[in-house]
């Protein structure tokens, strides 16, 4: 395979002249930065760079990026984006929703685009809450949630966006947040390797309309007790010093435990590219909210065939079996006749 | 009947219809038998019926499926209005078809199933062989299914599955009636049922019982011949609407060097265009059935973004959930097109039924200011060119294009003139590859917004080249250069603009095609999309009765022709028949302020040359 030279870049030749315009505060710019920076160590070219985007407060992501880029309409990002990762597979193609334009008005693109394992990476800024509409209950909103438009709580359950990734057959999973720029930039960095659909829940702070909502589990001194990375190969150890960690118990339950009440040895080691979706989906149920001791990291990651070069073989076959196509061919493919 | 071979009468044209259980293979039969005559020389048009149910309550009248065609020895352009011959495979079959024929012809009935239970299920309380009240018709009792059982004992098929070939007994009664030759469809038995020798066999069977039939039982006393048609020399093949459309986006994206890509939700009548785009790999396309309409439009835009010739294939309801991804591809100024297949609504409506309500949807069915092209192909042959018109103005203009067809032309068939490759349009999509002003700096920047100074369109820039990054999407854009912009001024001017970019491809689009040969005609007929066969033929039915009467038929609905106004507002009266309420009327009165009057029916078939000739002649009598 002959490559041509990536040129060397810096954050600033990802970033456009745009002015950035989100509520000062909003972990929105954290996300942008690990991005901005990441980008050069991708090893991709601008050119060959493109956010596609639905509407909301995350969806003006692409206009800040110094890449192609598209702002589309709420929830139909991924569909887009599908067209043009099917016919684009020189193209690394990013979509950038919100929870609510990812999992409730663009819920059935989303999973279609999971199951079929197109190419995207597809990062879902989970805050909570709708931003742009200024501040109703989100299908991310814990229950009970008191909105503008939920005055006497929200009655609807609330969406595990890991959980419904890994039902809709995702072959990648993850989780970040916005206050740990390297997790970030790690996490992205697997899900562009991936062949096929990547998709990755970003914990954001909305410090407008549901501020802190993640501080308990991501806040500094929270962090080391609350968050529980996975990593794959390794136990699943969390604690300022390791004295937590998850166990299966026979049933298939998980649990937590302290390490030295079960022995290191019972502790689980996460395996990411099991086949089974089994042990990721009960990973994503270990925390029931935000209160809760909450995974992050990579959840699964499995080989399955990426859906365009699929697309793109059943081409190449025809083109090779057939030859290529003909028209004077085409139009005499059903019985024809001639009149003198 | 006094022995004797029977007569030879020389017909001018016929129609035959074919008319059974949506389980009889009606849709083959008249199919295979259109194919004969095709090859035969005749000119034709065909019209199949069928019900929405796959196989609906066996034997009642909601699961009558039909077929009818129209064969002639000259130019033809509708599917007949009254058939001329019906075959009648049960009870059902005759109930829906004897009211369109007039007294006097043949009804063929297949009696073994005119039996008391059949009967009942299709609401006859007696049979209508026998009560007398089909007095006036010409008609044959034939043991279709009991014939086709006996032919098919040495087979070695079971009398079930032997029943089942019945239906190539009527088409071999028919062709023996028609003259048609037999070997031609004995080949495609063969080919067609090639892997079940079986089957093969008891169809072969069945089919020359037919036929022997005709020839030896005496019941016949005179056979039909409807010799060839005088058409242009060239080579022929029998096209349906949805297969003429799907080979000009073929030959679209051939011709302007783009890969085709589909993104389409299955739906009636629209759905053969994807089937048959998928069976096309070898031309580099790529077909996506999508999880929903707004996907299927939605990864065309995508696709298009990407420097594709983005499609999208739908009928109403399908339309109705692609509208905001037609805004964006309007803001996006992409080169899109839209196929609308249209059938009788609203919401479900009738869903195998033709009808052209949707025009002012296509026109107007969106939010904002959001005007774009629309095209209307009026024959199924003639689907092939609207394809490529379609992406003509598509491409050349970079906008989405509406490109209305109907449940009649899509399933419809008439011959075509295979084109010469090189005859056909081509057009480049000219990629920007390379800055296109100078930024305040005197560096060399894109404008991505910045217009062509004749076409008005922008560039399409996908993604690739390098140093033309930049970013698009739903948000007012500044003029020429595209980034957002909320100014009020800014965005009278870009509404302004897409008005006229819009409306300017009217200097790029054929002047409006009238036919009136006298040239003083008082009465203009003025039609667009499917009823072009019928308007034609009321017309001709006009003029062959001394009368006069002039045509105009619109292939583009917007814009329309520069010149229409003027050209319609020579007549004293003008008659728009439409398979709506009145759509295109509207547009005409607003557009140009004529007092054009309407032709309405919403009967889910099409209008019968009968009905347009009366309305001329009732428009001309109110002339004088």
């Amino acid at each position: 395979m002959t490559s041509v030279e990536v040129p060397l870049t810096t954050r600033k030749d990802w970033s456009s002249d745009q002015e950035v315009r989100w509520c000062p505060g909003c972990g929105d710019y954290n996300i942008l930065a690990a991005i901005q920076m990441m980008m050069p160590d991708l090893g991709v070219r601008r050119e060959k760079t493109v956010f596609v985007s639905g509407i909301g407060c995350a969806s003006r992501f692409p206009y800040y990026m110094n890449t192609y880029g598209v702002h589309s309409i709420h929830g139909r990002a991924p569909s887009i984006a599908t067209g043009l990762a099917a016919t684009r597979p020189d193209l690394d193609v990013w979509v950038i929703c919100g929870d609510g334009d990812a999992l409730s008005i663009g819920g059935n693109h989303f999973i279609h685009a999971l199951r079929r394992n197109i190419r995207l990476n597809i990062l879902v800024f989970n805050n909570q809450i709708y931003g742009l509409t200024k501040g109703q209950y989100s299908p991310t909103s814990e229950t009970g949630k008191v909105t503008k438009s939920t005055p006497f709580g929200s009655i609807d359950q609330p969406f595990n966006p890991i959980s419904l990734a890994i039902g809709a057959e995702a072959s990648f999973v993850a989780r970040t947040h916005d206050m740990d720029r390297a997790h970030m930039q790690a996490t992205f960095t697997q899900a562009h390797a991936h062949d096929g659909a990547a998709f990755v829940e970003v914990y954001q702070n909305c410090n407008v309309f549901n501020d802190g909502a993640f501080e308990s589990i991501t806040g500094k001194a929270n962090r080391s007790s609350m968050l529980i990375p996975l990593v794959h190969g390794e136990p699943i150890r969390f604690g300022e010093d390791g004295e937590r960690g998850v166990i299966q118990r026979t049933d298939g339950h998980l649990e937590i435990v302290e390490v030295s009440d079960v022995g290191e040895d019972a502790i689980l080691r996460h395996n990411a590219h099991a086949e089974d979706p089994g042990l990721a989906f009960a990973l994503s149920r270990l925390s029931r909210g935000v209160h809760d001791p909450t995974p992050i990291g990579v959840f699964r990651s499995v080989d399955r065939q990426e859906y365009g070069a699929q697309m793109t073989h059943q081409v190449d076959e025809a083109t090779a079996a057939r030859g290529k196509g003909d028209l004077a061919q085409l139009f005499r493919s059903a019985t024809s006749w001639t009149v003198d | 009947m006094e022995g004797g071979p029977p007569v030879t009468e020389k017909l001018d044209r016929v129609v035959v219809r074919f008319a059974g259980d949506s389980g009889d293979g009606m849709q083959l039969t008249g199919d295979r038998f259109t194919t004969a005559s095709a090859l035969l020389g005749n000119d034709l048009a065909t019209f199949p019926d069928y019900p929405a149910e796959i196989r609906a309550p066996a034997g009642t009248l909601g699961g009558v499926s039909a077929f009818q065609v129209h064969i002639s020895d000259h130019d033809i352009s509708t599917h007949g209005d009254s058939p001329n011959v019906l075959v009648a495979m049960n009870p059902a079959g005759l109930k829906a078809s004897i009211d369109m024929m007039e007294h006097g012809t043949v009804v063929i009935v297949n009696i073994d199933s005119f039996d008391e239970r059949s009967l009942a299920k299709a609401g006859y309380a007696q049979s209508p062989l026998t009560d007398g009240s089909l007095h006036d018709y010409d008609v044959y009792e034939v043991p279709m299914t009991s014939l086709t059982q006996e032919v098919c004992k040495e087979v070695g098929v079971k009398p079930r599955d032997a029943e089942r070939s019945k239906n190539f007994f009527a088409l071999g009664l028919v062709s023996w009636l028609f003259t048609r030759p037999i070997e031609g469809t004995l080949a495609w038995i063969d080919e067609k049922f090639k892997k079940n020798e079986l089957v093969a066999e008891a169809n072969r069977r069945a089919f020359r019982a037919g036929f022997d039939f005709g020839e030896t039982a005496e019941l016949f006393h005179v056979r039909y011949e409807v010799t060839p048609a005088p058409f242009k020399g060239g080579e022929y093949v029998n096209i349906t609407g949805n297969t003429a459309l799907a080979w000009g986006l073929i030959a679209a994206a051939e011709r302007s060097g783009l890969s085709l890509f589909l993104g389409s939700y299955p739906i009636t009548p629209a759905s053969d265009i994807l089937h048959e785009l998928s069976k096309r790999k070898e031309f580099g396309v790529r077909t996506f059935q999508a999880e929903d309409e707004i996907a299927g439009i939605g990864s065309a835009l995508g696709a298009a973004y990407g420097g594709a010739l983005g499609v999208t294939t739908t009928s109403g309801p399908g339309l109705d959930l692609k509208a905001e991804m037609i805004g964006l591809a309007i803001s996006l100024e992409l080169p899109l097109i839209i196929v609308d297949v249209q059938r009788a609504g609203p919401s479900t409506g009738l869903p195998t039924k033709t009808e052209q309500s949707d025009l002012l949807q296509a026109l107007y069915g969106r939010h904002g200011e959001s005007p774009l092209p629309v095209v209307a192909a009026s024959t199924p042959a003639q689907c092939f060119d609207a394809a490529i018109e379609a992406a003509r103005i598509a491409v050349t203009y970079r906008t989405p294009v509406i490109l209305l067809s109907d449940a009649y032309l899509a399933n419809g068939s008439e011959p075509w003139l295979i084109p010469d490759v090189d005859d056909l349009p081509s057009f480049s999509p000219d990629f920007a590859d390379g800055p296109n002003a100078v930024d305040p700096e005197g560096s060399p920047t894109f404008l991505p917004y910045l217009r062509d100074p004749i076409t008005m369109a922008r560039p399409w820039a996908p993604p690739g080249a390098i140093g033309l990054e930049h970013r698009i999407g739903g948000l007012e854009k500044a003029v020429d250069a595209g980034s957002v912009s909320y100014d009020g001024a800014n965005h009278e001017a870009m509404s302004m603009v897409r008005k006229e970019r819009i409306a300017h491809i009217a200097t790029d689009i054929p002047a409006t095609a009238l036919d009136d040969p006298s040239g003083s005609a008082k009465v203009c007929v003025v039609g667009w999309g499917s009823t072009y066969g019928a308007l034609n033929a009321g017309v001709e039915r006009v003029r062959a009765a001394g009368g006069e009467a002039a045509h105009v038929h619109l292939m583009h609905l917007n814009p329309l022709p520069a010149d229409l106004g003027e050209v319609l507002s020579a007549y004293d009266t003008v008659l728009v028949p439409e398979l709506n309420l009145g759509q295109l009327v509207t547009v005409l009165r607003a557009t140009y302020l004529i007092d054009a009057i309407p032709l309405s029916k919403v009967r889910g078939v099409p209008f019968k040359a009968a009905e347009i000739e009366a309305a001329i002649l009732s428009a001309i009598g109110e002339t004088r």
